[in-house]
């Protein structure tokens, strides 16, 4: 039990933790969409993540950027990252939307029961990790650093890099731009009309199979993106790296209360954010039983979460 | 317009319906009634495709319902309110009648996420510019310059005219000052035009609705008649399940009766208040007390 320590660091442990926060936040999005609109746990979905860390070290290897090389401009930078996060994106997107097409889609059809849905997703999960531990010979893939952590200014005494302010930063970009898509949009409008009342969305038109191909495609880009926060922060993956990302994703979801797309980056955020302090208190390895502590009292005093489920709502 | 061929409908063993027969005739308004459990509002989910039918068939101008896909059938022309409101609670007025609206746009997801479908605009149709100096009317003067040359594309166009229209409908029905407000919050009454107002906005050929005037009193009753009439004046046929006999009487041109799943007779207000059946089945009193 180290509480000095923690008060001694508090701004800084507040900023790393941030920093995770964004990337669960991130990730917690595609849990909330699909739950949002189908009540259903796509438990696949850290395999959606896997791919796209994976992804990203195939992209950069193919533009040049493999183990070893030099360090690229930052003109080199911005173009890696943007090339990462349009391939992760789209490999990320496309596997959701392959998830929701095998896994989920012949069950709707037959109208199965909600267990038969998470069976199915656990499948799902299990068969992508193992596929893609049986193809990289569960051997982890190390990628050169992209970005070298450099001071730019401190706050209460804690340190902030170039690279925490440019994870917080993109991390929240992408919510700006997912939350006014659903809020803003024509496609919005339907996705929160299905989530609201699916019969009555149907029978007004609204093509529901569209809009669950969206939200998988939504989330699983959304997931594709933070693999490249990811990749850019860790600089290693491998066949299970979705595994305790997406657990901590989903209670970032449910911390936020799923299915509320303020509620992810929120339950990201202070899930980053607590773990670390965590972390401080009780050390480093008691950082996940701090996170998961976390959610089982919060969950006992608010069961829907800090701001609820709805997806349906303006607010959302 | 729309035929009803024979149709049954069984539950389990529950006959639903059992081989009711009719047609709703072009720009008529048709009333449905029946006592409670007549099977009223299993027709209306037969005809939007909510419950599917065990034998026979639905034709909407000619084309087989039964099987479609519920968006699909809405696209074809058939639009309906609820007994039982069942409106978008989160979301505003407008809103929600935005989501019926957009059942008519014609641009695609991938066109609306490009918008390389360009149409050239007309000179009021520019973005203004309102700022008096600075950034920001440099801005808005970039933009009004840039739709100049490279038009709006076609998403924009329609969302436009998908809010000018949904406001028109609210303004129809009566609810416009009340546009932006959820819709959880608004009276009863306000519910229940709004989702007539939703309904029209998928621009239907036919309009079902079903008891609009459930728990209304005389004169919103009254004004809602009013409702009624004006749109089908504006050449949408409507088809009507109510309740209140002096509602159907007032307002439709024609009549269906149904007991227990079957039609029990047909015809205009005044031969259906004359026949013995009706007024045994339905009315349960002798029909000039009705």
């Amino acid at each position: 039990m180290n509480f000095q320590f923690v008060l001694d660091n508090l701004a800084a442990l507040t900023v790393t933790g941030l920093t995770q926060g964004s990337i669960y936040a991130l990730v917690a999005l595609g849990y909330t969409l699909v739950y949002g609109v189908l009540r259903l746990i796509n438990f696949a979905h850290s395999e959606v993540f896997m791919i796209g860390t994976f992804t990203t070290t195939i992209i950069w290897a193919a533009l040049g950027f493999g183990v070893g090389a030099a360090a690229p401009s930052t003109l080199g930078v911005l173009g890696l990252i943007l090339a990462a996060v349009l391939a992760a994106g789209a490999a990320s997107g496309a596997t959701a939307l392959v998830v929701e097409r095998v896994a989920y889609r012949p069950l709707r059809k037959r109208n199965a029961p909600p267990l038969i849905f998470l069976i199915s997703a656990i499948g799902a999960s299990v068969a992508l990790m193992e596929a893609a531990g049986a193809i990289t010979n569960r051997q982890p893939r190390g990628m050169p650093s992209l970005v070298f952590p450099k001071v730019q200014f401190s706050i209460f005494g804690a340190d902030v890099t170039n690279l925490q302010l440019g994870i917080i930063f993109s991390a929240l970009l992408m919510w700006v731009g997912l939350d006014t898509f659903i809020n803003r949009s024509r496609l919005g409008r339907g996705v929160r009309a299905v989530a609201q009342n699916p019969e009555v969305a149907a029978l007004m038109g609204v093509n529901k199979d569209r809009v669950i191909m969206l939200i998988f495609i939504l989330g699983g880009a959304m997931a594709g993106a933070a693999s490249v926060l990811y990749d850019v922060k860790v600089g290693l993956t491998t066949y299970s790296v979705g595994f305790l990302i997406g657990i901590k994703a989903f209670t970032a979801a449910v911390l936020g209360g799923i299915g509320n797309l303020r509620g992810a980056l929120l339950g990201g955020l202070l899930l980053g954010v607590v773990e670390n302090y965590g972390a401080g208190v009780f050390g480093n390895q008691w950082m996940d039983v701090v996170a998961f502590l976390v959610l089982v009292v919060v969950l006992l005093f608010r069961p829907n979460g800090l701001l609820g489920e709805s997806l349906g709502r303006a607010r959302a | 317009m729309l035929e009803v061929d024979n149709v049954t409908i069984r539950f389990g063993g529950v006959v639903a319906l059992d081989g009711v027969d009719f047609v709703v005739r072009e720009g008529e308004i048709l009333g449905l009634i029946g006592p409670n459990g007549a099977g009223k509002t299993t027709c209306f989910n037969a005809i939007t495709g909510v419950a599917k039918p065990t034998k026979g068939a639905i034709r909407f101008n000619g084309e087989s319902v039964a099987g479609r896909k519920r968006y699909k059938i809405t696209r074809l022309g058939i639009a309906r309110t609820f007994q039982n409101i069942r409106l978008f609670p989160e979301m505003t007025a407008l809103e929600n009648v935005l989501v019926g609206a957009d059942a008519r746009h014609k641009t695609s997801v991938v066109g609306a996420l490009l918008r390389v479908y360009r149409v050239p605009v007309k000179r009021h149709e520019l973005a203004e510019v309102t700022a008096t100096g600075g950034l920001a009317r440099l801005a808005q003067q970039a933009r009004r310059t840039g739709q100049r040359f490279f038009g709006l594309s076609r998403h924009t166009l329609e969302e436009r005219a998908a809010r000018a229209k949904a406001t028109e409908l609210l303004r129809l029905v009566g609810i416009d000052v009340r546009a932006g407000e959820l819709a959880r919050n608004l009276s009863y009454g306000e519910q229940r035009r709004l989702e007539i107002a939703r309904a029209l906005a998928t621009e239907p050929g036919l309009l079902c609705l079903d008891e609009p005037a459930a728990g209304f009193n005389p004169a919103e009753k009254e004004e809602l008649l009013a409702l009624i009439r004006k749109i089908r004046d504006t050449g949408v046929t409507v088809l009507l399940i109510e309740h209140d006999m002096r509602l159907v009487m007032g307002v439709t041109d024609r009549i269906v009766v149904m007991e227990f799943g079957k039609k029990i007779a047909e015809g205009t207000p005044a031969e259906v208040r004359e026949n013995p059946k009706v007024i045994a089945a339905y009315l349960g009193v002798p029909a000039d007390a009705a």
